[in-house]
């Protein structure tokens, strides 16, 4: 199905299935238990899974293939995001068109941006992207304010053309980002017994677009240009000398990963209208980076389970404070639960950039394939029990 | 005329004379070797016609065709493949894929943005590539990381790499260095058995006598950057000349 490998097209519906019922899958507490702060099933953050799965993937065909790695592709997913905003404003508030433009005004920008970066390699082809990302986020912040909107970043405004649509709501307010009428924000609510589950029309459409984001990866991972790109990884100069032209292959691959990060700039847009200069900081470029890493550099899923990972972290670790934590330990003596609290306080609230880069660390030094390769350590010890215990199993019968 | 005619060329690398004044003149379908001792600019040759040096003065024509100014990769595509000094394989990826690489580069040229279709799909490239393992009697290891392999098995997969381009012209740069006898035994073989079984011309640049004497049939020797002498081996063998500059031994 699909021309894909069995194994490929498991991964798929696997990915499929958890991304569908995720509303269930990440609200597993009770909504009034202590525990509902670990939730993570409400629409804002499934969004943000997705949309950063969408970011991660594309990236990931640019590094995971290649091994060029970019400092610079949040560049591309703010003008994605920047061209969506202008849309609205200008076009329509259906995200159909608002989403096209995005990829394709990333893409023109990678393109310039990927044919000049690749004419080197190694660090200082992550020095010109990063010096590209910074030139633009300076610009966007500065003298292009009557594009960018400066320092309050662009939004929609009472009085926008809007071609294909209007101005304002009968009630005056400013329209919101729908597709074909359906508006992204509403949502469906379900309330099983202590449980709650939300349904967003938003993230079930940024949830396909990722499913056919990954498609599209998975169909280019196993292509004779998914090889090439593995090849200009491996061996460059094999390559040349073999009668092929790595550059055209490096930069389609820059521009399709660009592309990737100007679709998620897009659909960052349609879940909420408006966009900044901040979107196209270096530390934005650098977390796509840390989610490849740690998911798994060149692994189908790793860099969706990277972008999962991360951005669970920075929504509910951040979320823990120190009250919090008093109430978990409030069953321990006094003395001990003040003592726990201090010595976890610096991981948790704004501390959990320290949990992640300790985690980020171990992940690098033990698992250099990030997650996927945990997975399949576990994977490899489970089976190997299994081996053991059916080996045992039979040998009583012969 | 021979399918490579090399004239005039002359390479400086800031005070340095690599190359003087070289005149070289392949034949089609012969074995030729170059020799010349240590640092006599053999390997600064083959880079001028290979396209990873571009000479200061003097041509290079291929079949009629002049390869200065071209990339590496036009150079190939016009029908001169290179093996290393040290095999240049794609380490990270398998046997086959390796094998399927120089496939895809003679059916789809230097840029095919093939990416939507399977790669083991592609039946006609994945049969030749199949077939060319088979012929390097490494078929069993197909599936093996090329990187894991032996030494020699890198060598024989390089040149199978090369050949399955069904070049004109194979250029090979010290082949057997650092090889066990045996090694280079096997070499010889295969060389052998190509230039014998094949429409191709080889010319090998090579240190070991015994290497270049069970091959050649031309030999070009190579000192300080200037030719000595070019002729045939029975030849090479007793000249004086030769052996002051390459042996050197005082005649
Ligand atoms: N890229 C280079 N830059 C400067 N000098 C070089 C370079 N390549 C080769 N040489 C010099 O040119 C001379 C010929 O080198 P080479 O062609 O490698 O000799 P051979 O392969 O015959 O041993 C040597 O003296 C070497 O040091
Ligand atoms: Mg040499």
């Amino acid at each position: 199905m699909f021309k894909l490998e069995k194994t490929d097209l498991s991964l798929l519906v696997i990915v499929a299935v958890l991304t569908m019922f995720a509303p269930f899958i990440l609200n597993p507490f009770p909504a009034d238990s202590a525990m509902a702060q670990f939730n993570a099933g409400y629409p804002d953050l499934m969004q943000r899974f997705v949309i950063f799965g969408v970011f991660a993937i594309g990236f990931n065909i640019l590094f995971g293939l290649t091994g060029y790695l970019s400092f610079g592709h949040a560049a591309f997913l703010g003008v994605g995001s920047y061209a969506a905003v202008w849309m609205f404003k200008l076009l329509s508030m259906n995200v159909v068109p608002a989403i096209i433009l995005s990829v394709i005004v990333a893409g023109l920008f990678s393109l310039v941006i990927g044919f000049v970066s690749l004419r080197r390699s190694g660090i200082y082809f992550s020095i010109l992207t990063l010096a590209f990302a910074q030139m633009m986020f300076a610009l966007a912040y500065s003298v292009l304010t009557p594009i960018t909107g400066g320092e309050t970043g662009l939004q929609l405004a009472l009085d926008d053309p809007r071609i294909l649509g209007v101005s304002q709501t009968a009630g005056g307010n400013i329209p919101v980002p729908s597709i074909f009428g359906l508006e992204m924000r509403s949502s469906a609510e379900l309330a099983l017994g202590a449980w709650s589950f939300t349904f967003n029309v938003g993230y079930y459409f940024c949830a396909l677009i990722m499913l056919v984001s990954f498609y599209v990866a998975i169909r280019i991972f196993r292509s004779p240009f998914g090889m090439m790109l593995r090849a200009v990884k491996s061996n460059q100069q094999r390559m040349n000398y073999t009668g092929l032209n790595s550059k055209p292959y490096t930069l389609a691959a820059f521009v399709i990963s660009g592309m990737y990060a100007g679709l998620a700039g897009g659909l960052m847009a349609s879940m909420d209208p408006l966009a900044g200069a901040e979107r196209m900081q270096w530390t934005a470029s650098g977390e796509v980076v840390l989610m490849t890493i740690l998911g798994g550099v060149g692994t189908l899923i790793g860099p969706v389970l990277g972008a999962g990972f991360i951005k669970y972290f920075e929504n509910i670790f951040s979320k823990i404070n120190s009250t919090i934590l008093h109430e978990w330990f409030a069953f321990l003596p006094d003395g001990l639960e003040d003592l726990l609290v201090n010595v976890l306080y610096p991981f948790i609230g704004k501390g959990w950039h320290l949990t992640l880069g300790i985690l980020f660390m171990l992940v690098v030094i033990y698992l250099p394939g990030g997650l996927v390769e945990g997975g399949q350590r576990v994977n490899g010890w489970f089976r190997n029990r299994g081996a053991k215990k059916s080996t045992t199993k039979t040998t009583p019968a012969e | 005329m021979g399918i490579l005619e090399v004239k005039n060329v002359g390479k400086r690398f800031g005070g340095l004379q690599a190359l003087g004044d070289v005149n070289l003149s392949v034949k089609e379908n012969s074995v030729h070797a170059i020799i010349g001792p240590n640092g006599a600019g053999k390997s600064t040759l083959l880079n001028c016609l290979v396209g990873k040096l571009i000479p200061d003065t003097g041509s290079v024509m291929f079949d009629g065709q002049s390869v200065l100014g071209r990339a590496p990769y036009e150079i190939n595509q016009m029908g001169i493949s290179r093996v290393f000094q040290t095999p240049e394989i794609f380490g990270d990826l398998s046997v086959l894929e390796n094998m399927m690489i120089p496939c895809f580069a003679k059916r789809d040229g230097a840029f095919e943005m093939n990416a939507f279709s399977d790669v083991m799909s592609q039946k006609d490239v994945l049969e030749k590539a199949e077939h060319m393992l088979e012929e390097m009697n490494m078929a069993d290891k197909r599936h093996m990381h090329a990187a894991a392999m032996s030494r020699g098995d890198k060598r024989r997969l390089e040149i199978g790499m090369c050949l399955s381009q069904e070049p004109r012209l194979l250029l090979l740069d010290e082949p057997t260095a650092g090889m066990a006898r045996a090694d280079t035994n096997n070499t010889i073989d295969l060389l052998k058995e190509i230039s014998d079984q094949r429409d191709i011309t080889i010319a090998i640049i090579e240190h070991d006598m015994h290497v270049v004497f069970s091959l050649a049939n031309r030999i070009t020797v190579l000192a300080q950057g200037t030719p000595l002498v070019e002729d045939d081996p029975e030849n090479i063998r007793g000249n004086p000349k030769v052996r002051e500059a390459y042996l050197g031994e005082t005649a």
